[in-house]
């Protein structure tokens, strides 16, 4: 922590200008106890939500839902119905929320466009050369550019996890500083691809060098490495944004994306920002859900609390 | 031609490394000598003394005690002759030697024997280690008055504790001489504290002591005194080492019980994570 | 807001009878010259049953059979045996381990979430890990043949009541001895549940005596001439005494009595992780923890941040119904112990430190106590002497390591001690110096059967868990 509430606001938008003040800052946050944040984590887990809070945690989870489709495989056809879905997630019930926002690559941005124009779900892209980010970064901007112009509303974008490791904070830093100017209105989620980050200081101090460099969110994974959200990963980064604002007065968003595939796993994610960060989180515009599956999950269980039976996957759209 | 005079000897206590007289400046005769007669001052003198003593003996390093104790034998050795002259039995002093010989070897394997790793359910370091309780006051046995004193003090420091020993009151010049001993073998001072003179004159003010942690009443022989001993000695929990039998076997193979009993186990725990 | 809804675990898991006799020789007696008490729920004061007082010739009675049991049947049987016995008794453990877990926190006033999470595996554990050294005493280190002491006399709190009958029983009975252990006056029940699960395995009758009753009752047992062996966790107060009463006897003694642990925040430690290690050391289980780390010692230029992370953290402790599965502090296990905590506490402010709680709700029967934190505390005050035994924290600050240690080490007590910090040397050179059992760096409250626990100085002798805790019950 580099600040409290009670002290008095930090100015940090001065570090970003040298190599020497992000390191320093980066490396003097405190460290994360590998085996502390997990049992944390694990124990978060153990909460028991049942009846009322449920249903109102599920109703919540789908509106955070970024439902996402990364495939080389996407087609407009396949983007559209994906669409028609967070719209209407279950058409046999007009009460049921509809999702955050729709994640596509950028190509595919125009399809998606058309179909939500005008209903409140946001549209999200991955650019900067998703997943890798290992492409010039005039391309990069482009790719961001290109998304913004099509229609998105929210980027997700990789940083660089090569200079990151390799200890170039101000390269990764100006990437996303550059890449913040180019999404002009559009939100900048900041993916961390923390399953290559290997450490949870590592985690830290990407979350800050991302909140530093102008990042309204910080998103944990691509979906595309092995090792994808996780409790714990998700746990320091809520850390990371609770400290943040209190540091800095600005408030930062939290994406876990990928491998959360059940309601009880949702669940547990939001026990866990409702301790760590409180309700001010408790939110779409503070905290979503990179998923696929998951939204199924959520509509089976949301079933299953009104009319008290067991659903099955037949009974789901398939999009 | 005339014989020459001889010179004789003091016998004083020996407290912080030092040979003070007893701060009540009594004696008494035994052993054909005036052997001073440790007040309850003297004794609540060689607490202060021991408990000086125990940061830096409790801090060197166990091969640096193992030495000491080592040097302590060679010492002894060398004035066997003088321990005869004493009247104990050769066979008495070499058995002594030996003896600290023996303990000198366990500084640097009595961790290792009695501690270790511990395979705990989850992602933790975790290890116990013994550690010396601090001060100990002791009885030494009447008999054998030097292999008897040896075989109490010994186990009490080659782990880092010091001790505070009422030494045997019918044959305290053998408790006395080995101070000579002691005082040249590299021991600092403090870590050994010998009282001669009556035990339930300074033991009682030892077992009460609540800066002493641990008690060993190995020569205790009067059982009434022992129960009130080892009462008082539980005012601050000290570790009790009761009266040994009237038949114990001093020339046997001691066994670690004596050590053990004058240690702390220290777990210590760590999480296991990058 | 995000409510949790109530989530509370069925009671109808255990089976509670109206009244319960003394288990003496394998079965269930009414006392002959002792008279009947009633074991409340804390969380609601309703009675839970009405159990046996043992008198003193119920106590001689239970001795007699442990004795018998010990000649005839239990001392001459093989380790491997023996061992058999203790496994079973592990495995049915596990199998009735939700009903345990239900029972201790009906009886206790615990968070079931504790009872289910923490005590009943590692009571499970503890059985299993001792039954494995009923065939290899020899290879214990303690000779070549070691023998049991006999008969085990032994008495247990009220905080953790079956994981302090595990502790004492497993290893008693892993090393050949029979034993008559008396459980706490307001926590029997899960002892007498114990009592059934012996005669499920078809233990042989006498081996395991269970005796109820208060301080009398444990009295009558430490002093019977016929026990060999006392083993004893509680106030050092009670400690004290019976080191007296056995001056002079063949009894061996371990105790294992109170604790005022300090826990050392270095201003670079692992800050969010040291704050959950603060809350867990003095929160959990009421802060009905000997090794409870009712002292924080924080680096004086890191206090602001770490008390204010860690009144956040408190901000979210689920105070309530000990069945509710999302409690996170249960009830005060007395009316008594709940007096004692509210008398320190009184004194903490009487003596002028700062008093903080964040704001919840108690229920209006039973006994609670809100998780309090006391700033601005020093050496002198009462509060960070006594040992409160309560859900209440006494922070101090240090400038220095070598002022971290001395403050640390300044008490009579020394069980457990707490360090947080990312330097390694720091965490070694402070470990070293700390006077204390038990030290957690970098973590807090974590047992394990192969872990050696217990004390320096006042704190107790003797160590339980691990080969170490063989020693109390063999004749070396």
């Amino acid at each position: 922590m580099t600040a409290t509430a009670t002290s008095a606001r930090s100015d940090l938008s001065e570090l970003g200008r040298s190599e020497t003040a992000l390191r320093t800052f980066l490396h003097g946050l405190p460290g994360v106890d590998q085996v502390g944040a997990e049992q944390r984590a694990a124990q978060l887990g153990t909460r028991s939500i049942k009846t009322t809070a449920k249903a109102q945690a599920i109703d919540l989870a789908i509106r955070m839902v970024d439902l996402t489709t990364l495939e080389g495989a996407d087609t407009p056809g396949k983007v559209r119905a994906l669409a028609a879905k967070a719209l209407r997630p279950d058409p046999a019930d007009p009460t049921c929320p509809h999702v955050g926002a729709v994640c596509v690559y950028p190509a595919m941005v125009p399809y998606v466009a058309e179909v939500l124009r005008g209903s409140g779900v946001h549209l999200a892209s991955v650019a900067t050369a998703f997943p890798s980010g290992q492409a010039p970064l005039e391309i990069k901007l482009a790719d961001t550019r290109a998304a913004v112009e099509a229609g998105a509303d929210e980027i997700d974008m990789v940083i660089n996890r090569g200079a990151f490791l390799a200890g170039r904070y101000k390269e990764v830093y100006d990437e996303i500083v550059a890449t913040k100017s180019a999404c002009g209105d559009a939100h900048l989620k900041v993916i961390l691809e923390t399953g290559e980050l290997a450490t949870y200081d590592n985690v830290r101090r990407a979350s800050w060098l991302a909140m530093l460099a102008g990042g309204d969110f910080i998103k944990t994974s691509t979906g595309k490495v092995p090792v994808a959200a996780t409790l714990p990963v998700t746990l320091v980064m809520l850390e990371a944004v609770r400290d943040f604002r209190a540091a800095t007065g600005r408030q930062v968003g939290v994406k876990p994306a990928g491998g959360i595939k059940n309601t009880k796993d949702a669940i547990k994610y939001l026990v866990m920002v409702n301790e760590t960060v409180g309700p001010d989180w408790l939110d779409p515009d503070w905290f979503r859900f990179g998923a696929s599956s998951l939204l199924n999950d959520l509509l089976m269980q949301r079933t299953k609390l009104t009319t008290g039976v067991y659903s099955g996957p037949d009974y789901f759209t398939l999009d | 031609m005339s014989e020459r005079v001889a010179v004789r000897k003091t016998y004083k206590l020996f407290i912080g490394g030092k040979f003070p007289r007893s701060e009540s400046g009594r004696s008494y005769l035994v052993q054909d000598a005036n052997v001073s007669l440790a007040s309850r001052k003297d004794a609540r003198d060689a607490v202060v003394a021991a408990r000086a003593a125990v940061k830096g003996w409790a801090g060197a390093t166990a091969y640096n005690r193992g030495q000491i104790l080592y040097r302590v034998a060679e010492m002894l050795e060398g004035r066997r002759e003088q321990f005869v002259a004493l009247g104990l039995p050769g066979d008495e002093v070499d058995a002594a030697v030996d003896r600290w010989v023996w303990y000198a070897g366990w500084s640097d394997k009595l961790s290792q024997v009695y501690g270790g790793a511990n395979p705990v359910a989850g992602p933790y370091f975790n290890l116990s280690a013994p550690e010396p309780t601090g001060v100990v006051a002791a009885v030494a046995p009447e008999t054998p008055a030097l292999l008897g004193l040896v075989s109490v003090i010994a186990p009490a420091i080659v782990t880092g504790n010091t001790v505070v020993v009422a030494t045997s009151p019918t044959q305290p010049l053998a408790a006395v001489t080995l101070a000579e001993v002691l005082a040249t073998s590299d021991l600092p001072g403090g870590v050994v504290n010998l009282l001669t003179g009556k035990i339930t004159e300074t033991v009682p003010t030892l077992a009460a002591h609540m800066d002493v942690n641990a008690i060993d009443l190995t020569g205790v022989t009067d059982a009434e005194l022992a129960v009130e001993l080892e009462v008082k000695a539980a005012q601050n929990l000290k570790r009790v080492l009761r009266p040994a039998p009237v038949d114990h076997d001093w020339s046997a193979d001691p066994g670690i019980t004596r050590m053990t009993t004058l240690l702390e186990t220290k777990t210590v725990w760590h999480p296991k994570g990058v | 807001m995000f409510e949790y809804a109530p989530a509370p675990e069925s009671r109808s898991v255990v089976d509670l009878k109206p009244s319960y006799g003394l288990f003496i020789d394998g079965t269930f007696v009414d006392p002959t010259d002792g008279g009947s008490f009633k074991s409340i729920n804390p969380a609601s004061e309703e009675v839970l049953a009405e159990v046996a007082e043992a008198g003193a010739q119920d106590v001689d009675r239970a001795v007699r059979a442990a004795r018998e049991a010990y000649e005839k049947v239990w001392g001459p049987m093989p380790g491997r045996d023996r061992a058999k016995y203790l496994f079973r008794i592990a495995r049915i453990i596990q199998e009735r381990s939700r009903e345990l877990a239900v029972l201790e926190s009906l009886d206790n006033g615990k968070p079931i979430k504790e009872s289910r999470d923490v005590d009943l595996p590692l009571v499970a554990a503890h059985f299993f890990y001792y039954a494995g050294w009923a065939d290899k005493l020899e290879h214990a280190g303690f000779g070549a043949n070691p023998r049991p002491l006999g008969v085990a006399a032994q008495v247990i709190p009220w905080n953790f009541p079956l994981l302090m009958l595990a502790w004492k029983i497993a290893p008693a009975l892993a090393a050949g001895n029979t034993v008559v252990l008396k459980p706490a006056e307001t926590t029997p029940l899960t002892a007498l549940l114990f009592a059934e699960i012996c005669q499920q395995a078809d233990l042989p009758a006498g081996v395991v005596n269970i005796v109820t009753g208060a301080g009398d009752t444990g009295r009558a047992l430490v002093e019977h001439p016929g026990v060999d062996k006392v083993a004893f966790t509680g106030s050092t107060e009670v400690g004290r005494a019976i080191a007296r009463s056995v001056a002079g006897t063949r009894k061996k003694l371990t105790l294992e009595l109170g604790g005022k642990a300090a826990n050392i925040v270095f201003d670079d430690a692992p800050v969010d992780q040291a704050v959950e290690g603060i809350v867990n050391g003095i929160f959990f289980n009421q802060g009905h923890v000997c090794c409870a780390g009712s002292r924080l010692l924080v680096q004086e230029n890191v206090a602001d941040r770490v008390l204010e992370s860690l009144k956040r953290r408190m901000a979210q402790l689920r105070v309530g119904d000990p069945l509710d599965k999302n409690t996170d502090i249960g009830a005060i296990n007395s009316a008594a112990q709940l007096e004692r905590i509210r008398e320190l506490s009184d004194a903490g402010s009487a003596e002028g430190a700062e008093r903080w709680s964040p704001p919840c709700e108690l229920p209006e029967r039973g006994f609670w106590f809100a998780p309090t934190i006391f700033t601005g505390v020093t050496q002198a005050h009462r509060i960070a002497r006594e040992e409160i035994f309560g859900p209440v924290l006494s922070v101090l600050t240090f400038r220095t390591p070598a002022e971290a240690v001395e403050k640390a080490n300044n008490t009579p007590y020394g069980l457990s001690a707490g360090i947080w910090t990312d330097k390694g040397s720091r965490i070694l050179w402070t470990a070293d110096r700390l006077r204390a059992g038990v030290v957690w760096a970098n973590t807090f409250n974590k047992f394990d059967p192969t872990s050696p626990f217990g004390g320096y100085k006042e704190s107790g002798y003797g160590r339980e868990g691990g080969r170490h805790g063989l020693e109390g019950y063999l004749n070396v």
